[in-house]
Parts: C-alpha cells; structure tokens; sequence
C-alpha cells in the first residue's frame, strides 16, 4: 500500500482535476454556446486564406460570415478566381456568377522620362516624398514617384520599380487593390486582365503644360482616337481613355501614340 | 500588506527582469505577433490578462490541493492543465460576452495555450513562495512587461518594415532578430534599479 499510494494519489489528483475543469468547460460550452452557421467554416476553407482584404472584408474569415449573411456576393473574392467563386456558390447553393479577372495597373509611365525640381534625399517612401518641400520632388503633380510604397504593400511580389515607376506584373497580380490604397497619388487602377491595351499616363494637364515636365505624358493629341477602329478610346480632359468593354486589342493606338504611352501586346 | 514589497515586484517584473526581453520567456508570440502595432497590443493585453487569472488559479491550486497531498513534483503538469482549459474558458466567455474583443483577439487568445511566459510566471510565483496578492501582481505586471515589450518591438518593426534601409540577406526573420537582441540590450540598463 504504502509503494501504491504515491503513484495512485498524483494520477488521481490530476486525472480528478481534469475531470473537474472537462466539465467545467463542457458546461461553459452550453452556456456560452454562440450559434455559428456551419456554411461559414466551409467557406472559409473554400478561400484563399491570403486575409488580404480585397473584398473590403477583414479578412477571410469576416468575407466568409458577409456572403452566409447575404451582405456579400458569392464572387467577391477577387484573388480566387473563378475556382473559388464556383466552390462558395456551391456552398451557398446558387448558381456562381461570372467574374472576369482583375488586375492592377499603374497609371503612369513617366519615371526617369519626368522631369524632376530637385533631388529628394529622404525616407524611401512615397507619402514622406509627397510631403516634402513642394509636394515632392516630381514636376508633374499626377506622376509615380517612384519610390515604391505600393510594391511593399504587395503581398504576392507582382509590383516593382522599373526605371522611376512601378509596373505591375500581371501574372502575379491577383487583383486585391492594396497597393491602390496606399498610392498617395491614387495612380493605381483596377482593370480587366483581358485589356491588354493600356494608358501608361494619368495627367490631366493641358499638352503644352505636359510636354514640359514629361516626356511620357499624354498630351491629349487624339491621335489614338482618330485611329481606333473600334472607337473605344475617347479624350477626358485632356487624358486617353479605353473603354475595355469596347476595346479588341488590335494595338492601332499603340503604333500611333506620338508619346508611346498607349502599351500592350499585339 | 507591504506597499514597497508590491512596488518592487511589480517594477521588478515590468522592467528589472522583463519576461520577454530579460528571462526571454515568451519569444515565440513576441516574435510572431509583432509585425503590426495593433495586434501586438491585442495579444500584449490578452497575455496579461490570462498572466493574472492564471497567477491566482494556480496559486489557489497550489496551496489547497498540492501542497496538502505532497504532490508539488506535479505542478509543472498540474498548471499546464490549469492554463490550458482557463485560456479554453476564457475564449468560450469573451466570444458570448464580448464579440468585439474576441474578433480583437481572433487567433492570439488559443496561442496563449502554449505560451511559455504564463507557465513561467505561475511557476516563478511558487519557486519564489509568494503569497495570493503577490502572486497575482507579479502576474498582472509580467503580462504589462510583456505588453510593453511587444508594442515596442512592433514600433520598431513597422519602421523597419516601411523606412529602414537594410541588406536584402537581413529581410525578414534576421533582422527581426536583430532588434530584438537590441531591446533586450537596452533592458539590461535597468538591471541596476533598487528598491529599498
């Protein structure tokens, strides 16, 4: 008895004490019980599980309780694609809706092309540069400064600096708009994988005005207007626009832009 | 009660001997919850929090049933099991009571499970044969070392993150690592403080 007793006693004392607290907790779990619908788990798993936030949601796991509630469409999540969006519609129960993919793309295609007031030696980080002395060191009030706040926003590497100005990988590009959200210049657009044919320019300004600070800046000469078979490009202040529901990426503007800023691939 | 007793053990474990940066107990969150500041802040209060209910649970376990029965041999396991089913405990309680904190929280509350800075403080406050008050202090101010450790690394690593200019092999983990041997260089200059 007296060897028993000291190997019996602990494995009593502990397994009494898990016994005690396992019920405590199972008890705790009915009074605390929160009703979960069992959909939201499975789309969760359905997800990506990136927690981007490029449905507006925080995270997944909060875009997963949206769509059960209603409050969000089945194809929201635009990193998915369209394997995701067929897998929450089944979950869901409806028929999944078509979603083109999307991509980021950068507005500007100045960069070493632009012209400069002066030096900027500082933080390496567009929001300092724009704050410094004169709105930053780019003539241009709507360029990239190149500095590359949006490429350390992206969470799957598709942004870098090339040459003064952030260009836009659009393989890797998933489309969640990040970067867009930290480009103090809002230079970041979301458009159609299928657009090909790009605008590399976001000025505004008058031609005179803009063939002075940058030698890639649209001019809104409208000569890719005149030349676009599909009429899908009109001027907007000043500045070229696609219309990519129109546009068939027959690369016309492209070989005519006097500024070749009009890119994409034939 | 002995305010000064108090005083020292509670800047003793805030500063003196900080969990993270001078017992270096806690790494793994301290390190793996420290990209942003907000969530270091969420998981720096919610470490405090179950540091102070843990202290006075395993103290109260301690000193009513193990020590009565001889067992202390067993209180590494004995308050393993206290922590674990009281972080249970707390989740199912803040997830009914209060939503937004437990979305607050969200994934740090269950990694507390296996933090090894709670089981440290429970076990230091026996080691130490403190008494109920002491206990739950010397808890309570670990947890605000642990805050106050992490919300300062998270400070600097947001910087680093956005503004520093350091070597591509340093990206990440190494340089992460980095500071963190600076900070806790820096805390060693309280080694000196007293209180008398």
């Amino acid at each position: 008895m007296t060897i028993i007793l000291p190997i019996v006693l602990p494995v009593a004392v502990l397994g009494g004490l898990g016994a005690i607290f396992g019920a405590a907790l199972a008890i705790a779990a009915k009074v605390f019980a929160v009703e979960r619908d069992e959909r939201e788990d499975s789309i969760r798993g359905a997800l990506p599980g990136a927690n981007c936030g490029g449905c507006g949601y925080p995270g997944c796991g909060g875009f997963a309780a949206a769509v059960v509630s209603g409050a969000a469409p089945v194809n929201g999540c635009v990193v998915g694609g369209a394997e995701v969006v067929a897998e929450v519609a089944a979950i869901m129960g409806v028929e999944p809706v078509g979603s083109e993919r999307q991509v980021a793309f950068v507005k500007c295609s100045g960069g070493s092309r632009s012209a400069r007031k002066y030096d900027y030696v500082g933080l390496d980080d567009c929001f300092s540069a724009l704050n410094a002395i004169g709105g930053g060191p780019l003539t241009c009030r709507f360029g990239c400064l190149g500095l590359g706040s949006c490429t350390r926003e992206c969470r799957f590497g598709a942004l870098r600096v090339v040459n003064g100005v952030s260009v836009v990988d659009r393989e890797k590009c998933t489309g969640c708009m990040r970067c867009a959200a930290v480009c103090p210049k809002r230079l970041i657009a979301k458009v159609p994988y299928s657009g090909k044919v790009q605008v590399g320019c976001a000025s505004r300004a008058r031609g005179a005005a803009v063939r002075k600070v940058c030698d890639a800046g649209c001019i809104g000469c409208g000569v890719c207007v005149k030349n676009c078979p599909s009429n899908a490009i009109k001027l907007d202040d000043n500045l070229a626009v696609i219309d990519f529901a129109k546009c068939t990426n027959c690369g016309a503007c492209v070989e005519k832009c006097p500024r070749t800023i009009i890119t994409g691939s034939l | 009660m002995n305010i000064t007793l108090i005083f020292s053990i509670a800047l003793g474990a805030i500063l003196i001997e900080n969990f993270v940066l001078i017992q270096f107990l806690g790494i793994c969150p301290f390190l793996g919850v420290s990209q942003k500041q907000d969530t270091a802040i969420g998981m720096g209060l919610a470490v405090t929090f179950v540091m102070g209910i843990a202290s006075l649970v395993c103290w109260l376990v301690n000193e009513f049933i193990l020590v009565p029965l001889d067992m202390e041999f067993m209180q590494t396991v004995a308050y393993i099991l206290v922590i674990a089913s009281l972080v249970q405990f707390i989740e199912m309680f803040l997830q009914k009571t209060m939503p937004g904190l437990y979305l607050a929280l969200g994934i740090y509350l269950p990694l507390i499970t296996t933090n090894c800075a709670v089981l440290g403080v429970v076990l230091l406050n026996t080691q130490k044969s403190y008494n109920l008050v002491e206990s739950v202090v010397y808890g309570v101010t670990g947890g605000i070392g642990f805050l106050l450790a992490i919300v300062l690394f998270a400070s600097v690593r947001e910087r680093l993150a956005s503004v520093s200019d350091y070597p591509d092999a340093f990206e990440g983990f190494p340089i992460a690592l980095v500071t963190a041997g600076l900070l806790s260089l820096a805390f060693m200059g309280f080694s000196g403080l007293r209180v008398f």
